[in-house]
């Protein structure tokens, strides 16, 4: 399919969700009543655009970043998850809730920021100046683990019960009732970050070859690594700020999309931001719908989705294989 | 066009993997490298390319140093096919081809000039037929072709290939050994490191021998070719024979 073409029926559709999800909810709100100046129009207003827009964002961000992912590090099961990013960022806000922070509410985001910056920063210093992919993933890992690790330590030591089970909440991403506020300090750090990973695309297609040849056709690795780690840090750094861990979307949507944008990783990439924003916007719709006491929680959602994606995506795989 | 290297030493992990090395490449001409195993024949290829900064000593082309230029500028000039025949994305083969035009074309994708040169480089290899085929689902030979093209495509003035005939079987060998015989033809360099020596005494036009990072011998094939430098790079007895049709025989007989 032609890549306009692709893009073009995928932004439709994400703006066709983005409408389903500002009148879906507890409270459905038809859109004739979304201008009015009553209970309707304030949901509209202050809940249900910020969650949409953010929403919409993060799925962008983490689309394009697992895309970017695979493309560089030539592996189809990446995910934006083995930088050891989202597990910094989740470690620098699950400090903020340890210490009570969380009272002023911009603490947060702000802490999970300066998480998932000193992930990056001890990515780069470990993985060293050689562009080196084994070094590059096995730094990826160890980061994941370790912040993993002092995250579980700050839940079993937290002070009170009561900040055990905010901390544990809020790993389990959502996006229920995020404000302007969230909206205005994450979407601009996810827009630049696409931008950085968008400039990987000619520098990933090469690396379709392997890594002498595209460094033998002038692509400069350490210039691609730092691209990298930079996008990715800035889209899933700023996701988890807003929302927390929500897994599986940079795992699955590339997958989704290519059989209809095929494998070169540069074409993969904008599709994938499309339909990740779609995916997200549409399933956090669904779960506000969804009958149940107390509203899913979006992360939980997404690995329930993911989970099995990921089984039917090996099952695949052995059959391509034997 | 001038292609050369001038006093090349490589260490690696306190090995010293070339030393003190220099030599030169004549376009229009097909240079063969030589030389045992670990010898240092990957290790200088990737020096040329530039993937490889030497501790010391430089490379030059067209009187300038390698590293001087601007690394797109280098992938103009000079086209690597590596040893290993890496394809990582199912993609088509036209995209692969494509690709090798990546050191010339700007932001905004390829332009006529780059879909000519991609024709052209599929049909001195026979791929054209292959275009919407997915690269994955190639037979050996039919990616050894592609790869070969993807070179192709991006015109370099000098080709470098590192053992293009690695599992390949003897027909497909004469296959890649004739296009970049044609393309030295058409007034480019090639360089091409072999281990078959019958091989190399086939397409050679000059040869350089290495030898525990030196260089062993260089030049002409008829010079160069003896038994007595290939006894020593090697350390067999060689025997060089011709065939009934009038071919050269380079055969191992033995271990000196």
């Amino acid at each position: 399919m032609k890549a306009i073409r692709l893009n073009g029926l995928l932004a439709i559709a994400l703006v066709a969700g983005m409408l389903l999800s500002l009148a879906a909810g507890k409270v459905w709100v038809a859109p004739s009543t979304w201008w009015n100046d009553d209970l309707s129009g304030l949901i509209i207003m202050e809940l249900r655009i910020p969650r949409t827009i953010l929403g919409a964002a993060i799925g962008a961000g983490l689309g394009m970043a697992g895309a970017a992912m695979q493309g560089y590090l030539r592996n189809p099961l990446a995910d934006p998850g083995v930088f050891g990013v989202s597990s910094s960022a989740a470690l620098g806000a699950v400090t903020s809730l340890y210490f009570g922070f969380a009272m002023t509410a911009w603490l947060l985001p702000v802490f999970a920021l300066i998480g998932a910056g000193v992930g990056m920063g001890l990515l780069a210093l470990l993985s060293g100046r050689s562009g080196s992919l084994i070094l590059f993933t096995l730094a990826g890992v160890i980061i994941a683990s370790l912040a993993g690790s002092l995250t579980s330590l700050m839940i079993s030591l937290a002070p009170t019960p009561f900040a055990t089970t905010e901390i544990v909440t809020w790993l389990m991403g959502a996006l229920t009732d995020r404000s302007w506020d969230d909206v205005k300090l994450a979407v601009p750090l996810i827009v630049i970050g696409m931008v950085f990973l968008m400039a990987t695309g000619r520098s990933l297609d090469a690396l379709t070859l392997g890594e002498d040849a595209a460094r033998s056709m002038g692509v400069n690795v350490l210039r691609l690594q730092w691209l990298a780690v930079i996008g990715v840090g800035l889209t899933v750094g700023a996701s988890v700020a807003a929302a927390g861990i929500i897994g599986f979307v940079g795992l699955i949507v590339p997958h989704l999309v290519r059989p209809f944008a095929g494998h070169r990783p540069s074409a993969v990439m904008m599709p994938s931001a499309l339909a990740g924003a779609l995916l997200i916007v549409v399933a956090d719709s669904m779960v506000r719908i969804l009958p149940s006491v107390s509203e899913l929680r979006l992360g939980i959602a997404m690995a329930l989705l993911g989970a099995p994606f990921f089984m039917l995506l090996l099952f695949k795989m052995h059959r391509e294989l034997s | 066009m001038s292609f050369s290297f001038e006093a090349l030493s490589l260490t690696l992990r306190e090995r010293k993997i070339l030393n003190d090395v220099s030599g030169q490449f004549q376009p229009g001409r097909v240079t063969v490298i030589l030389g045992a195993n670990g010898a240092g024949k990957s290790s200088l290829l990737s020096c040329l390319v530039g993937l490889r900064e030497p501790q010391s000593g430089s490379v030059s082309i067209e009187g300038l140093p390698l590293l001087s230029l601007e690394s797109r500028e280098r992938g103009r000039l000079i086209g690597l096919l590596p040893q290993r025949p890496d394809i990582h994305w199912n993609v088509d083969v036209k995209t692969i081809v494509g690709l090798g035009r990546l050191p010339h074309t700007g932001r905004w994708g390829m332009g006529a000039t780059d879909r000519e040169a991609v024709a052209k480089a599929m049909a001195a290899t026979d791929c054209t037929d292959l275009a919407d085929r997915q690269a994955l689902r190639l037979s050996g030979g039919e990616q050894g072709r592609v790869l070969l093209a993807r070179v192709l495509a991006g015109e370099p003035q000098w080709l470098l290939a590192d053992e293009p005939l690695a599992s390949l079987d003897p027909a497909h060998q004469f296959d890649v050994l004739d296009r970049l015989k044609n393309y030295a033809k058409s007034g480019n360099g090639v360089i091409v490191v072999l281990h078959d020596l019958t091989q190399a005494a086939r397409i050679a036009d000059d040869i350089m021998v290495l030898k525990e990072g030196a260089i062993l011998a260089a030049g002409p094939r008829e010079k160069v070719m003896t038994a007595e430098v290939l006894g020593q790079a090697y350390g067999v007895e060689v025997q060089i024979t011709t065939s009934s049709t009038g071919e050269p025989l380079v055969v191992p007989v033995r271990r000196l």
